[in-house]
């Protein structure tokens, strides 16, 4: 029984965190949650990081602890924290609904964490619900009430709930031909109904689910409306801790899946050229930033693909290094946004003319991480599509090689444009933006972690192959 | 460690010292406030970090030609990466050319740079870490690395103290060099796929067939024609040169553009032996076409940025012309032209640097006649003038004269174009000097030049003069390298 609790204790932890905000919420006295959500995350992260050595199978091998699953709770923990310590102004949310928030967060944290955990249909399909209703409800608390962000919350639950009915009905046609939920037995069997249109339908209809988390061309259409209507701090979750976990388990399906079958790598690959593709050719016109980012979003949800679709040990760490450095960039680049809006609105980009002379530090956080979307060396992002690309390579998919790196070229030009403004503009507004130590720290922290990610990936790489 | 590299048997990491002294004295800049003192620190290291290269030279043995000082660390060993330096007699004058540039640079910009003087010199110093890194990388993601972490600090200089068009310049370079370097990316990948590891020296010479060299061959071309620039990639580098603040014209043109030809000789010529001999004919007709066309517009042009700029377009056509006529004459002739290039449009970027914080204009009319305004200057001025067009005596002319022998041994016809290109140079370049010296009668107050700006330039005069008066020194120390490389070729490409 203590090995039992001991191997879930991080998921314990969140459920622990979700409550206590939820009697929090319930209570009167309410000045304090932002301290005692800061305390609680790193907790967390601290339980997750101690507990990377757990494993084992419970609930009849429904449920998997494993090297793998416990790094990417560990990225999933990473990406909560940093959420939490960046909601500080509290500009964002209705007083109100602060605890309410933090629950939802906590909520949705663990529905992840139990998504990459799971090896079972029910228990994916499950987990992977609780973190979506929780995302659902979140979305509409913004301050000030408009109906953008109403519109936007809508959106999310109709796509989210056709996506996911997709998906349901792609696993019932899986049930159906192998007798089975556990995706073991389902991909010992499944090579066989590969050949039939029936197998790679079923299984592309079951991906959609997790193709929509992680916002892959065209299952996308969500990202940008939801990025500008829900706050600052919301699309900063969505945009990096759900696409982790629907990464984690596209990478299990793919090792699990070992004779990769020409048209399901066939299908992929087309899936992952558009999503790059098109991401990167939309993202050229935008003026919002949120929008921007979203799209670029759409286009490293391809870059992922590159590293899935090897279906290598190489291609998953190379995917799983990858969505680590995703994490860190877009935290970056998301918390410029965050503290250069005063009142938690949206921020287009001539917001960012001049940023080099009113905050030097913010500009300089936004560079590191926006050279980093790019894929320009010494950054994570260098590093990430270096290990993707020779993947891809190595299997043999030099085409997709070839568009990724194209994409690259043509997304230096957006990317750019962020810092041609933030540095060689003249600002609109001349007043200098003030940051707190505590906002100081945090940009220095992610700074320090995109580089470290391109420069010294020592045990990182060995770590991640060995996960996989 | 392998039969390429002779292990640094000096009593510190000179290499490394050499790459990251900048650095480090660059983030030293980010603490202090004092402008001043930002200047200051910035040229002693500048000066120091020249000092310890020189060391490079001192124990620098021409006999071999293997590569020297090596350091090697393991770095990324699922990928097998690995942190390995080493020079050979390609890379030691690129190395000097480089240190001895930084502090130069530093004293051009003293006055020149008032705003955010700190983040400049910054960018300067780590300019210079990654220029030295790439000269001093044997594995192709440690170049790799240096080799884009250059454009980022570039891009700023001239995106932030550029001229008035400096946005569009900026981006146009950015994204015209990563273009290519994507391709290397790709072409680097591959090669990983076939030998197993990053290795430089290791995927040398290799019998590998010729598709695949073919492709790779291609995928190197793109990127180091960008960056040399060959025509007809070359349109980034009039915008970026002429937008750029003077101590980044330098940069680029004295180093940046060495980055292409030295990777056509590190790169193209012994990993792909048998493609660059398949390649050579189009690569020496595009080199002619450089030379020829460059000269042509210099003849036109009224900025005398500008038309520097595109002189680069001429003398880098001399270099890869070198390069392609696959002799050894072409080689160090080649190498040669590189340095001499380095310095010479290097030091007439600082003199247009210099007449431009007094007038305020880069146009040659609103310059001219300054022949009894400015007589030191006109003097300097002269003196680089007459050797970018290769004048008997300078430093030029060493290496265009090699170049010229080995091309008339490989291909009469090209040699003939080349020799036109030649007087070509001569002509934009004395209808310029004979502007600048008579140009206007009218007497103006502008201050000759001061002892800070004497000071950057007496180095170059006296290179100039030494190279083309003493050249064996410089033969000498590239030559057995060069040697090596072509007795490769020949038994690698039949």
């Amino acid at each position: 029984m203590r090995g039992f609790i001991m191997t879930i204790l991080p998921e314990l932890f969140m459920l622990f965190f979700s409550f206590v905000f939820l009697f929090l919420s319930i209570g009167r006295r309410r000045a304090d949650v932002f301290k005692w959500a800061k305390v609680l995350s790193l907790l967390g992260l601290v339980v997750t990081l101690v507990s990377i050595n757990g494993r084992g199978n419970l609930f009849y091998g429904a449920y998997k602890v494993d090297l793998f699953s416990q790094i990417f709770k560990a990225l999933i923990v990473y990406g909560f924290v940093f959420v939490i310590f960046m909601l500080d102004r509290k500009n964002e949310i209705e007083e109100d609904y602060h605890a309410e928030y933090f629950m939802f967060l906590g909520f949705s944290t663990l529905g992840l964490m139990m998504l990459v955990s799971s090896v079972e249909l029910i228990s994916i399909a499950i987990s992977l619900e609780i973190s979506s209703y929780s995302l659902y409800v979140i979305v509409p608390l913004r301050k000030g009430q408009t109906r953008i962000q109403l519109e936007a919350s809508m959106k999310y639950l109709f796509f989210g709930a056709i996506s996911t009915g997709i998906m349901i009905y792609g696993m019932s046609y899986l049930y159906g031909m192998t007798h089975s939920t556990f995706l073991a037995n389902i991909m010992f069997v499944l090579p066989k109904f590969l050949v039939q249109p029936i197998g790679i339908l079923a299984i592309v209809l079951t991906l959609t689910g997790f193709f929509f988390k992680l916002s892959l061309f065209p299952f996308h259409f969500w990202a940008p409306d939801i990025y500008e209507g829900a706050s600052n701090t919301t699309t900063t979750f969505i945009a990096t801790v759900p696409k982790i976990a629907a990464a984690a388990l596209l990478i299990r399906i793919g090792t699990l899946a070992s004779a990769a079958d020409p048209a399901f790598v066939t299908i992929l690959m087309v899936l992952a050229g558009l999503s790059m593709t098109f991401g990167n050719l939309v993202g050229l016109v935008q003026k919002d930033i949120k929008r921007l980012l979203a799209y670029s979003g759409i286009a490293h949800a391809g870059y992922v693909m590159i590293g899935i679709l090897a279906m290598s040990r190489d291609g998953n760490a190379a995917a799983i290094y990858y969505m680590a450095v995703y994490l860190f960039m877009n935290l970056g680049c998301f918390y410029v946004v965050l503290l250069l809006s005063k009142s938690g609105e949206n921020i287009s980009l001539n917001d960012l003319s001049g940023l080099a002379k009113r905050a030097p530090l913010l500009a300089f956080t936004l560079a590191v991480s926006a050279f980093s979307l790019a894929g320009i060396p010494p950054t994570g992002g260098f590093t990430g599509k270096l290990f993707l690309f020779t993947s891809a390579f190595k299997a043999g998919y030099l085409p997709i090689v070839i568009v990724g790196a194209v994409n690259t070229v043509i997304s230096i030009v957006y990317y750019f444009n962020l810092l041609s403004l933030s540095y060689s503009k003249e600002p609109v507004a001349t007043e200098s933006i003030r940051l707190s130590f505590h906002e100081k720290a945090l940009c220095y922290v992610l700074i320090f972690l995109v580089l470290y990610l391109g420069l010294m990936p020592f045990g990182l790489t060995q770590l991640f192959s060995a996960a996989v | 460690m392998g039969n390429y590299l002779i292990m640094n048997s000096l009593n510190f990491p000179i290499l490394s010292t050499t790459i990251f002294f900048p650095l480090v004295g660059a983030l030293l800049l980010l603490i202090m406030r004092n402008d001043k003192l930002v200047k200051v620190t910035a040229f002693m290291v500048g000066v120091a970090n020249f000092v310890v290269s020189l060391f490079l030279y001192i124990h620098f043995d021409p006999t071999t030609h293997l590569f020297q000082f090596g350091e090697f660390a393991r770095w990324i060993p699922t990928y097998n990466i690995n942190y390995i330096l080493g020079i050979d007699g390609i890379t030691i004058f690129l190395i000097l050319l480089t240190t001895i540039l930084a502090p130069l640079c530093v004293l051009c910009s003293w006055t020149a740079i008032e705003h955010r003087v700190k983040e400049f010199m910054f960018c300067i110093l780590v300019m210079e870490s990654a220029m030295v890194g790439v000269f001093c990388a044997l594995d192709f993601i440690l170049f790799y690395i240096f080799w884009e972490a250059m454009l980022i600090p570039m891009y700023l200089l001239i995106a932030i103290w550029g001229g008035p068009q400096k946005d569009y310049a900026s981006i146009k370079f950015f994204i015209y060099t990563l273009f290519g370097s994507v391709f290397l990316l790709v072409a680097i990948i591959a090669i990983y796929l076939v030998t197993g590891s990053f290795n430089i020296p290791n995927a040398m010479f290799r019998d590998y067939s010729f598709n695949f060299q073919f492709w790779v061959f291609l995928a190197f071309a793109i990127a180091f024609a960008i960056k040399v620039p060959m025509f007809p990639f070359h349109t980034w580098l009039p915008a970026a040169h002429t937008e750029a603040p003077t101590a980044g014209s330098v940069f680029l043109a004295s180093v940046l553009l060495k980055m292409g030809t030295y990777g056509f000789l590190r790169f193209c010529l012994p990993v792909t032996p048998q493609a660059s001999l398949y390649f050579a004919p189009y690569m020496v007709v595009l080199s002619v076409i450089a030379i020829i066309y460059g000269g042509f517009i210099c003849l036109s042009q009224t900025d005398m940025k500008k038309l520097i700029a595109y002189s680069s377009v001429a003398h880098m056509g001399f270099a890869t012309l070198g390069i392609f006529s696959l002799t050894l004459f072409g080689f160090e002739g080649a190498l040669l032209q590189m340095l001499n290039h380095g310095v010479t449009t290097g030091a007439l970027f600082f003199c247009v640097g210099i007449i431009y914080e007094r007038t305020h204009s880069r146009e040659i009319y609103d310059n001219a006649g300054l022949g009894k305004i400015m007589p030191i200057y006109v003097g300097f001025f002269g003196l680089f003038s007459i050797s970018s067009f290769a004048f008997p005596g300078t430093n030029n002319f060493v290496g265009e004269i090699y170049i010229l022998i080995g091309t008339f041994a490989n291909d009469k016809v090209a040699g003939f174009f080349a020799v036109v290109g030649a007087v070509l140079a001569a002509a934009y370049m004395l209808k310029l000097l004979k502007q600048i010296t008579w140009g206007r009668e009218d007497k103006r107050a502008i201050k000759d030049m001061n002892i800070r700006e004497v000071a950057y330039l007496v180095p170059f005069a006296v290179f100039v003069v030494w190279m083309g008066l003493f050249p064996a020194p410089f033969v000498h120390t590239i030559e057995k390298t060069l040697t090596h490389l072509i007795t490769q070729m020949q038994v690698f490409s039949p």
